[in-house]
């Protein structure tokens, strides 16, 4: 009767030590996925914020910058990130205020193309000028060669091969 | 061989075009999308206690300023002038709303008290309704028609012969 007792004992304080445990665990596992999409949601703000100017920095990113309003800013991002919508939503939510100047790359489409294109084609361009200028250059150099007094050359051989000849 | 000649200044031309329309355009000027559009809504809470609600003021012209204390001097320059403004053409309807942008309670009041603003003026929390705006600094002053359309955006002090024309043409529009 007394042996049952304690055995009933010993159950229950397994019982609540399994328990403890179980409780730890499943709060560690909460926590840690609650830090991974904290963790994602922060890359995402920043992902976004980076690709926005900071509009009273300039050159900075509204990642990047510790000014008030690019503080306020990711708030914001960060808010609509939560609110579900897409960095392409949030872009154009920016825009529609700021304009594209707000957007730290412009847009590849109209004029902005010539931002985009013309260093490739400026590198094209002066290929082909380094190549035209090369070859003239290369060309030339025979008609230098041939502009020595025969005279001179004659001469130079005449000496070698003398040398030889002793 | 004269055509090869005219070739390398022709290559020039495009550039110097490119150019003609860079330098001819300012950089710092920003044009707002927001020109000709809707006034984003917003309800803020003034100083004063009263609630700012921009859907409530539909069918009245609304010159929006946004200000800072810390703003010196271009917001204490048209400080006065906003007063002024507002108590000359408030009978005939007029609303001067002022938001105060990233500033700190009891020097904004200090501001409110120091020009004597009897128009309301109200804090904006995360800067929300700076941001819907679009605002980049301060001051810079919104002209609302009476449908709730800006037609017109200013960024720096306000200069007195524009303020005066912008809010009579406001004050004709139906």
């Amino acid at each position: 009767m007394v042996a049952t007792a304690t055995t009933g004992v010993t159950r229950v304080r397994w019982g609540a030590a399994w328990l403890t445990v179980g409780i730890a665990l499943a709060c560690w596992g909460a926590a840690s996925a609650l830090a991974a999409t904290n963790v994602e949601l922060d890359d995402r703000v920043r992902e976004i914020a980076s690709e926005l100017r900071c509009v009273v920095c300039q050159n900075l990113s509204v990642a990047d910058s510790p000014s008030d309003l690019a503080r306020e800013m990711r708030a914001l991002v960060r808010e609509q990130v939560k609110q579900g919508k897409s960095g392409e939503e949030i872009q154009s939510y920016f825009v529609s205020r700021y304009g594209e100047y707000v957007l730290l790359s412009p847009p590849k489409r109209g004029f902005n193309l010539l931002v985009w294109g013309l260093p490739f084609l400026a590198v094209v361009a002066g290929g082909g000028v380094v190549y035209l200028v090369a070859r003239r250059w290369t060309g030339q150099a025979p008609a230098t060669a041939a502009a020595v007094d025969p005279m001179y050359v004659e001469r130079v051989r005449r000496d070698l091969e003398e040398r030889e000849g002793h | 061989m004269t055509w090869k000649k005219l070739l390398i200044p022709l290559a020039g031309v495009p550039l110097i075009l490119l150019l003609a329309y860079g330098f001819r355009t300012d950089p710092k000027a920003i044009p707002s999308p927001l020109v000709q559009k809707a006034a984003p809504d917003f309800v803020l809470q003034a100083y004063g206690g009263v609630g700012i609600s921009l859907a409530d003021l539909r069918g009245k012209p609304v010159v929006l300023n946004f200000w800072a204390s810390w703003c010196y001097p271009a917001c204490y320059e048209e400080a006065p002038l906003l007063e002024l403004t507002w108590k000359k053409f408030k009978d005939q309807g007029l609303v001067v709303v002022g938001v105060d942008i990233q500033d700190k309670e009891p020097n904004a009041r200090e501001f409110i008290q120091r020009f004597g603003f009897t128009f309301a003026n109200a804090p904006d929390p995360g800067s929300k309704v700076s941001i819907d705006y679009g605002v980049y600094g301060v001051p810079e002053t919104f002209f609302i028609d009476r449908q709730g359309r800006i037609v017109y955006k200013h960024v720096g002090a306000l200069p007195p012969e524009l303020i005066e024309t912008q809010v009579q043409s406001l004050l004709k529009g139906t």
